[in-house]
């Protein structure tokens, strides 16, 4: 057998070949099934794609690094469920290019934030985290509610999203900046917004400065958002189709 | 091979297929920065166009003067020592920022600057993870396989002008990384923050890259290819395979800095850790393997322990570290199936570190005497100690019910760090204080005493370091079960914040520590390269025997 292995220390693409081919069976074993397999994300009412201002609120969290500190996935384990909420399903991410489960928490989960806390207690506690929460070791994030939203390119970014499988409309990519707008501004006629996203949409003015789009708005909007979209008095985690 | 004399007046094709190229990039980079309404992406064009226009002119220089193009029955070790000043100058600096976030953990109201959105913590983590991984550990993987691939298979590096496209195509990707990140340039992937651009560079770099060792290989004059080769050539195909496989998106634009990854939700999140498990594997543990293979026999001047081993140990070890993503995701809502899958392959994970691990180890048989009087050989040794504590910690905490209380804590930041400070730290300070005598022709170090300095002062710092986080981490994940008598959590969230105090302060001073050996050593052996010289036929080709595995 040892002799064997000396083919090997003479070929150099006999062994390149074989530590590509070594190398490839864990991941087509353990992810190629994830894509195929019904079962891998549950069906669940209520999930839908990001609103515009949601999207570019999320694109805000991901540039600030939050996903560093903050996990989104809550386990299904006693004292997560009582101090984050119901554990968290994969439907909740299933439109989540990328993911962001997070693998620290230096801060609490984020995966049900949303509607916990007041629109003006974020905005206080992302400008001077301290001031709020003394103990908090949290970095200050004030420069969002001085810089406007740069929504130039939502209709793009929209229709990104599309091109890896989230399954906005053209009328969502056409009235994508118009939808942007009406949701940070509580007088607008959000009508057309809530046709495209449903009624549950929040449409306010997030970070109380109502004169302009801000970064804060987006954010905020963002996480008032989080692990809000599914009824769990109506979802049966017990019910077979939904056991995993 | 034949050993031909260069320097001859015909015009050499690398450099031309190079100029055509970095030509092409120039051009390529000024439509980027015409063509973008992203400041930060313009930004970027900038630094690409000014990179393939330095890059052009010197290998302009080197057309016009053959005299340049090196001696072509030497080794090529240029490049190597470039790699070696390189390995040091983003290791202190990756280090240093691991310190300022360290600090802004343990007194925020200091180290956090309201109008400096760069300085915050989640631009500057991801600065030093990619800096100490891809900046500091990736250098020193180039530059020491370029050292090894030439010695064992006594051949000069492949591709003319190639090997210098890789090490500055690198340093370049190393640039675009880290000022993305302070401007928020990033896709949120751990440990493959930057954006597809970037990624794309560093695609074709890494492509040189493996041509540029196979080429070697190809070469080579002796028969078999040498054990630390394998690892060499496991760690840059692998790595090819992950980094592509994980960086799948869809740009906003062509002209847009942003993008979105091709998968969402749970699939996303375990090719993430599929990229991310095997980082470690791949990045920090293969390769790392490969340069223990070759140093740590050279000074000790024993021959490899066990070839059987060796083989069983790399097969093992590649295909089953491939199965341990999984384990970074228990509890969550990845189907409990690949989360068994991945716990019991970590478990397996366990036998062929500890293979590797041992036949280092045991290579100083009949030379333990030398730990006593050879600080750089004790060095290698404790990485080797800290390799089998790290993967022998590893599988336990893929074990679900050990995991359901450490993840999301910061005992794994202590566990990496046990890795990456005293694994891959000292391995490579090893291997450096080997390569800076002989690659500049020096009779020695400068200072043998500085070594042990370094050695105590870097060992310390790094069991205060991964003490701390154990402490902190085992505390805050028995504070956030804990119940009090009537049924309720015993703790606030932030109150767990509060108690990790004490021990966010003994890590910062842990760090420093281990900043402050590391400033040693760059004393050290900038005080080693000042020194007279020592015979300088040492590097010709035929003078080092290349060092074969003992049966």
């Amino acid at each position: 057998m040892w002799k064997k292995h000396g083919k090997l220390e003479r070929h150099s693409m006999l062994l390149v070949l074989a530590t590509l081919v070594v190398v490839s069976v864990g991941g087509l074993v353990e992810i190629a099934p994830l894509f195929w397999l019904e079962s891998t994300v549950e069906k669940v009412d209520g999930v839908r794609p990001y609103t515009p201002l949601e999207l570019a609120g999320r694109d805000i969290y991901v540039r600030e690094g939050c996903y560093v500190c903050h996990s989104q996935m809550i386990r299904p384990l006693r004292d997560e469920v009582e101090r984050y909420g119901h554990y968290s399903l994969a439907a909740e991410s299933m439109y989540d290019h990328p993911f962001q489960w997070g693998s620290k928490r230096t801060g609490p989960d984020l995966a049900r934030v949303g509607g916990k806390y007041s629109d003006g207690w974020h905005v206080d506690h992302l400008k001077d985290p301290r001031a709020v929460v003394p103990e908090s070791v949290m970095p200050p994030y004030g420069f969002l509610s001085e810089t406007e939203l740069d929504y130039r390119d939502i209709a793009d970014k929209l229709k990104a999203q599309q091109a890896v499988g989230v399954p906005y409309s053209a009328a969502d990519v056409t009235n994508a900046k118009a939808d942007l707008e009406a949701q940070a501004d509580e007088f607008s006629d959000a009508s057309g917004l809530k046709a495209r996203y449903g009624q549950k949409i929040t449409v306010r003015d997030f970070d109380g400065a109502p004169a302009r789009v801000t970064e804060m708005d987006a954010l905020v909007a963002y996480l008032q958002m989080l692990g809000t979209l599914v009824d769990f008095s109506t979802y049966q985690a017990e019910a077979p189709e939904n056991r995993r | 091979m034949s050993v031909t004399t260069s320097a001859e007046s015909r015009t050499p094709l690398d450099a031309v297929i190079l100029a055509v190229g970095l030509g092409l990039g120039a051009f390529l980079s000024l439509l980027m920065a015409a063509g973008t309404a992203d400041p930060l992406f313009r930004i970027h064009a900038y630094v690409f166009l000014a990179a393939f226009t330095l890059g052009l002119g010197a290998v302009v220089v080197r057309l016009t003067d053959p005299a340049r193009s090196g001696d072509a029955s030497r080794y090529m070790d240029g490049v190597v020592r470039a790699g070696v000043v390189a390995s040091m100058f983003w290791g202190l600096a990756g280090f240093a920022v691991g310190c300022l976030i360290a600090a802004q953990l343990a007194f925020p109201n200091l180290f956090y600057f309201p109008d400096l959105p760069w300085t915050n913590f989640g631009r500057m983590r991801p600065l030093h993870t990619s800096a100490v991984i891809f900046a500091f550990g990736g250098n020193v993987l180039i530059a020491s396989s370029f050292y090894v691939v030439q010695r064992t298979c006594k051949a000069r590096l492949f591709g003319g002008l190639l090997p210098w496209f890789v090490f500055w195509g690198y340093q370049l990707f190393i640039v675009l990384a880290a000022t993305g990140y302070l401007m928020g340039v990033t896709q949120s992937r751990e440990y493959a923050e930057p954006e597809w651009y970037v990624d794309i560079w560093l695609t074709i770099v890494w492509v040189a890259y493996l041509l540029a060792f196979l080429g070697t290989i190809w070469k080579r004059q002796e028969k078999h290819i040498y054990v630390a080769n394998w690892f060499y050539l496991g760690f840059i195909v692998t790595i090819a395979l992950l980094h592509v496989v994980n960086n799948l998106a869809i740009p906003v634009s062509a002209f847009a800095s942003h993008s979105y990854s091709l998968f969402a939700g749970v699939q996303d999140a375990l090719t993430q850790w599929w990229y991310g498990h095997n980082a470690v594997g791949f990045l920090l543990t293969v390769p790392f393997l490969a340069m223990m293979y070759y140093f740590v026999p050279k000074r000790a001047e024993r021959p490899v322990y066990s070839y059987r081993l060796s083989i069983v140990h790399f097969w093992s070890l590649i295909f089953i570290y491939i199965w341990a993503g999984p384990h970074h995701l228990h509890y969550t809502a990845l189907p409990q199936w690949a989360q068994t899958l991945g716990m019991t392959f970590s478990i397996m994970l366990w036998m062929p570190s500890w293979g590797g691990m041992i036949n280092g180890l045991m290579t100083l048989s009949g030379a333990w005497d030398k730990l006593r009087t050879d600080p750089v050989i004790r060095m290698m040794v404790v990485a080797l100690a800290f390799y089998g504590m790290a993967t022998f910690e590893g599988p336990l905490m893929s074990v679900r019910a050990v995991n359901a209380l450490s993840h999301y804590t910061d005992w794994t930041i202590g566990h990496v760090h046990a890795g990456a400070l005293g694994w891959v730290g000292f391995i490579s300070f090893g291997a450096l204080y080997c390569l800076v005598p002989w690659l500049w022709n020096k009779p020695g170090l400068y200072s043998i005493k500085l070594v042990e300095w370094h050695f105590w002062i870097a060992t310390t710092g790094t069991l205060l370091y991964i003490c701390s986080m154990w402490v902190s981490g085992v505390m805050e994940g028995l504070m956030w079960r804990e119940y009090t008598s009537e049924g309720f959590l015993a703790y606030s969230f932030v109150e767990t914040v509060s108690a990790k105090h004490v021990s966010n302060v003994i890590r910062l001073l842990g760090g420093l520590m281990f900043l402050g050996g590391a400033g040693l050593m760059a004393f050290n052996l900038w005080k080693t390269i000042r020194m007279p010289s020592a015979e300088p036929e040492a590097a010709r080709l035929v003078a080092q025997p290349a060092l074969a595995a003992a049966e």
